[in-house]
């Protein structure tokens, strides 16, 4: 095989430290929404007893599905074995672990009693969904951590594939589990379904791609190194697929629900009647989450960096949108005790539960995103993960072994 | 901006000192140490106070167990028992005031505790009321016991 | 209310009232405060002893007895575990309810339905199920609660209740806590059939009680597993219904009259 060549980022640039001090920036604001969080109570929330999970949430389990999904690259290239992604492997493994720390960061602050953590580490009831996921996410830090050290130290390179088979296993049931966070849950017309576990998988894949993407240009666009389109072209297409399968899945669960009719109102609600919600639905989730990126990655414009990075820029947010209706939209309509009646009392039964983020729960989301993306900035620094080049006659030559 | 800092940095210290000279408690070697103050109600405790020192902790967590996960509300070892007995006469309570029973060892020792996060601080009106408990008059401090040093 | 108040604050402490209700089990049927009637006598147990499985604590809410507009049950409740009534919380919609009165309406006949609702304590509770540390449990006698010493307030128990049964402590409650129910800023919380009341030996609870004194009676507390209790005589004359009831999660509460 035609060696590549490995290196840090040198990192001594003024815009290497004006990036690095942004991100801590939006770590400090974090570890501010945090303790102020902390300290008044969940009251300075918008959540409540209604919307019990808010935007903390919606950022914590999009990273957290997003980093399972951004190890997509590092399994091409060791499981399934084409030699033309075995260079874009460490950054996948790095930036997997980053997202994974910064959306766990989050949900953990999030909660009512986040000082209690050790708690959480030491009193398990293996019925639930979250303690399993408390195990896969450690399981997950550990197995992606071995497969990095394999790619990184020539002396344990022979394992490489059997670290990355593993790690691409214990993702895809790491992802299942967060799917099951919500597809084992009785009381809410949107959740309860199995559908949610393959869902969140191929939701993470596209997250996972789309981010890896626009943080790989990113890297060789600032550090004046060469990354040709052959390696981009392949990764667009790949994206195209994933977000395809995930409007698939998207109108399946729908469509299910549609033909149910208990379930219509819910549907009414997400679908047509339910404002922010709906709105966020059609136009974030379907629109520019979806169909946009489609159309740009299908045709001509994906061809061109600048549209290929918007694409990515856009399924991103169109998955932010997609977990808000997700997780605060199951929420807001109301649990439906006696079907048949109209409810009504002083703990808003029967009616939609409005939810309109604090600052401090916005703050602590965007937290969770600067600690991924200041780790991974630190990591490219630090470790020989990123390729001296990427041009298109470097990646040809892998391809022809 | 140095200058700021360092005004700052006076300003921390002597409002630090004077804060610190303003303390009513006893000292020892300039250190404050404990108050800790007798028991308002009954003879003695459930057991030996040295006992009680060293192992009060793991007397609640026992019972706190028991009556969480069983339903076994027995005075003895409760930490409703210790707020029975313990609260100040002053305030009513062991955790309102600096110098309330819990509080004063506890910031003594650096130990946080979070038991009054959720638990109340103070005992039952119904049994402060209940005049099979008479009231002890004296309060005395036993600051050097604990210490051992000399007032 | 106010006699209510009275009552509860003239209750004498635990040891005494439960050799009281001891007193009383010989002399059954005593009427031990005007209005309540100590039904559940046999059930109670002795201090020292654990919560068992033989008794099975439930609860029979008569929706045809429910008065529109009466809150009593509420206002008890909210008395006899300290938690701040909704009316006059500064963020009602963070503010815990631990019993609430639920109106219902068929929109086609409209036909009105009073209840309260609250937690179902159900044999199968979904909210013990998802709970990662434990915290959440349910007791030998069939008490759902919250072990507030590991309860991390992650809020997955009130994602999965299907009665909206339980709250988040928004705000720090300053010490304001009745001795006998710790209650804290972060942890979730629910009705607890009054548990510090049948542990002491009362064998019913304040919303119970209240609804009895103010005469409607349409609330019912006893021992499920007891068939000579007056719950399980009443249960078997009334038909009743489980909210839900298609979830199978058998309920520690039922309702006649819906």
């Amino acid at each position: 095989m035609a060696s590549i060549t490995f290196r840090e980022v040198e990192g001594s640039s003024l815009k290497y430290w004006l990036l690095f001090g942004a991100l801590g920036l939006f770590v400090l604001f974090g570890a501010l929404a945090w303790n102020t969080m902390h300290h008044h109570g969940h009251v300075i929330t918008g959540m409540d007893n209604q919307i019990v999970w808010g935007l903390p949430h919606v950022f914590a389990v999009f990273l957290i599905v997003a980093a399972s999904g951004a190890l997509n690259v590092a399994s091409i290239a060791s499981v399934f074995n084409k030699p033309m992604y075995k260079p874009l492997a460490p950054l996948s493994a790095i930036l997997s672990l980053a997202l994974l720390a910064g959306g766990l960061l989050v949900l953990v602050l999030d909660l009512g009693r986040s000082d209690r953590l050790i708690v959480a580490m030491t009193n398990f009831n293996l019925k639930s969904m979250f303690t399993w996921n408390v195990f896969l996410y450690s399981g997950f830090f550990a197995l992606v951590g071995i497969y990095l050290w394999t790619m990184l130290d020539r002396s344990v390179k022979s394992w490489t594939k059997t670290a990355g088979t593993a790690a691409f296993l214990w993702r895809l049931i790491l992802t299942t589990g967060t799917g099951s966070l919500f597809g084992f849950l009785i009381s809410r017309e949107l959740y309860g379904t199995g559908l949610l576990a393959p869902m969140f998988i191929i939701m993470s894949f596209a997250y996972g791609l789309a981010i890896y993407l626009m943080v790989l240009a990113a890297a060789y666009a600032w550090t004046g190194r060469p990354l040709g389109d052959a390696v981009m072209l392949r990764l667009k297409t790949l994206l195209a697929v994933f977000v395809a399968a995930v409007l698939y899945f998207v109108a399946v669960h729908h469509l299910t629900n549609l033909y149910f009719t208990k379930a219509h109102a819910v549907e009414a609600f997400i679908l047509r009647d339910g404002g922010a919600i709906t709105s966020l639905f059609w136009i974030g989730q379907i629109l520019i989450g979806c169909v946009i990126p489609l159309v740009i990655l299908l045709t001509a414009l994906g061809r061109q960096r600048a549209w290929l990075m918007i694409a990515c820029a856009l399924v991103i947010l169109g998955g932010i949108a997609q977990m808000y209706v997700t997780i605060i939209g199951a929420q807001a309509y109301p649990l439906d005790m006696f079907p048949g009646f109209k409810a009504s009392s002083s703990f808003f039964d029967g009616e939609v539960h409005p939810y309109t983020p604090s600052t401090p729960e916005l703050f602590l989301g965007l937290g969770g995103v600067a600690v991924a993306l200041l780790m991974t900035t630190f990591a490219v620094k630090v470790l020989r993960l990123l390729p001296v080049s990427l041009d298109d006659a470097t990646v040809a030559k892998l391809d022809q072994h | 901006m140095k200058s700021l800092l360092a005004l700052g940095a006076v300003a921390l210290t002597t409002a630090a000192l004077a804060w610190a000279g303003a303390e009513a408690q006893p000292k020892a070697g300039g250190a404050p140490v404990p108050v800790i103050t007798k028991a308002a109600k009954g003879e003695h405790c459930v057991e030996d106070t040295a006992y009680m020192r060293r192992n009060h902790m793991k007397l609640l967590l026992v019972h706190r167990d028991r009556t969480v996960l069983q339903g076994i509300r027995t005075p003895k070892h409760s930490l409703k028992g210790c707020i029975d007995c313990h609260a100040s006469e002053a305030t009513g309570s062991v955790a309102s005031a600096k110098e309330d029973f819990c509080v004063s060892c506890h910031s003594y020792a650096a130990v946080k505790i979070d038991c009054f996060d959720c638990h109340s601080t103070k005992p039952q009106r119904t049994t402060a009321m209940n005049p099979s408990h008479p009231h002890a008059a004296s309060v005395s401090a036993n600051v050097e016991e604990m210490a051992g040093v000399s007032r | 209310m106010n006699e209510l108040n009275t009552m509860t604050e003239q209750a004498p402490h635990s040891p005494e009232r439960r050799r009281f209700v001891g007193a009383a089990a010989a002399v059954a049927g005593l009427a031990v405060v005007p209005g309540v009637m100590l039904y559940e006598v046999a059930d109670a147990r002795p201090e020292d002893q654990p919560a068992s499985s033989a008794v099975r604590w439930g609860m029979l809410v008569d929706a045809t007895r429910c008065a529109s507009g009466c809150s009593d049950c509420v206002t008890a409740c909210s008395t006899e575990n300290g938690w701040t009534p909704v009316a006059q919380s500064e963020h009602p919609r963070q503010a815990p309810q631990w019993i609430r009165k639920l109106q219902l309406e068929d929109p086609l006949t409209q036909a009105q339905i009073n209840l309260p609702m609250l937690c179902q304590h159900c044999a199968e509770p979904p909210c013990v199920d998802v709970c990662p540390t434990g915290a959440s449990f349910k007791r030998a006698d069939g008490i759902v609660l919250v072990n507030r010493h590991t309860c991390i307030g992650c809020r997955y128990c009130m994602m999965a209740c299907p009665y909206k049964a339980r709250s988040l402590v928004h705000e720090p409650l300053n010490d304001t806590q009745k001795p006998d129910v710790p209650r804290g800023m972060g942890c979730v919380e629910a009705c607890t059939f009054c548990v510090q009341k049948i542990d002491r030996g009362d064998g019913t609870t304040a919303c119970a009680e209240a609804c009895a004194a103010a005469g409607h009676n349409a609330i019912l507390f006893g021992d499920l597993n007891d068939p000579e209790s007056e719950i399980s005589k009443r249960l078997r004359e009334l038909p009743t219904k489980q909210v839900r009831a298609d979830l199978k999660l058998n309920l520690g509460v039922r309702y006649h009259g819906i």
